[in-house]
């Protein structure tokens, strides 16, 4: 008898290693991700349903545990759960008028850490990433090298750089290389 | 690396999150279906290419993502100002101080050696 074929997930950056002692690379593991988009009169009840602040001030993000709320323009945000929590039936719940769509499979993410994860990521990023400009919890969607990417700043030294799955590669080869030239 | 004020990031960012859009305050007629070719040509196709300050459409594609205006010096390449879409166009007391620019072709044709 035939085997049964049966589908299982592959993570965009499975088993990839990276990085230098100044920049580590860690391939992010699996987590769910919505896009928000909504008006200023529904933050609150988006807010309530989805159990973190949605951040109205630019740069800003909001966390609660594990789920990550970052503004990305105004009215919209991206919203992250690193437990792969059901996010959309919660913004479901929230009962306002708003736009959510799951793009937990179209994002894939690398954790840069180390003491020289700015230089790192500065080596495709052209965004100042001083502590004094970029402090931690600052978000920002931006540009690394030709990919578009979405940064958060997780602690002083340790950054979570999501970026789409069909550029991964890209992005974990390019910070590959700046972590190289970060060490020097 | 040209900086540009994102009005909606409060922020100066490179060049490189932004693209151009053109040509800004261009009202789109309220009549489209009547209007004759040419005046749809004037509308559609038909723009100043001012040597000195533009008013340009920009977007912040890999930032915020939105649109707004800005004034530009075209022969500098100095952004004067920056100002969120649907605000009126700022008046603009202060001359652009554009450095005297020579065309080199024209200029200089007579004194040719």
């Amino acid at each position: 008898m035939a085997d049964q074929a049966i589908a299982s997930r592959k993570a965009p950056l499975a088993g990839r290693r990276g990085g230098s002692p100044a920049a580590i690379l860690t391939p992010a593991e699996p987590a769910s991700r919505i896009s928000v988009r909504a008006a200023a009169d529904a933050v609150a009840g988006l807010s309530a349903a989805l159990g973190v602040t949605l951040p109205v001030r630019p740069k800003t993000s909001a966390s609660s545990g594990r789920r990550h709320a970052l503004w990305l323009g105004p009215g919209e945000w991206l919203v992250i759960d690193e437990d792969g929590a059901d996010l959309m039936a919660a913004a479901a719940s929230s009962g306002t008028v708003h736009s959510a769509v799951d793009v937990s499979h179209r994002n894939t993410a690398v954790i840069v850490s180390g003491p020289g994860a700015e230089v790192a990521i500065n080596s495709g990023c052209p965004q100042d990433l001083s502590l004094a400009l970029f402090p931690v919890g600052a978000c920002s969607r931006t540009i690394f090298g030709k990919a578009e990417i979405v940064l958060l700043r997780t602690a002083e030294d340790t950054f979570r750089v999501e970026c789409w799955r069909s550029f991964s590669p890209f992005v974990f080869g390019l910070l590959s290389e700046g972590a190289e030239d970060a060490g020097h | 690396m040209l900086l540009i004020y994102c009005p909606y990031c409060e922020e100066e960012r490179s060049e490189l999150e932004f693209r151009n859009g053109g040509d800004a305050h261009i009202a789109r007629p309220t009549n489209i279906a009547e209007i004759s070719d040419e005046e749809f040509e004037a509308y559609f196709f038909l723009r100043d290419n001012p040597k000195g300050v533009i008013y340009e459409r920009w977007r912040h594609i890999h930032g915020c993502g939105r649109f707004f205006n800005a004034a530009r010096d075209t022969v500098s390449d100095r952004f004067i100002t920056t100002y969120k879409a649907g605000e009126p166009k700022p008046d603009l007391d202060v001359e652009p101080k554009t450095p005297e620019t020579v065309e080199t072709y024209e200029a200089l044709e007579g004194a040719a050696q």
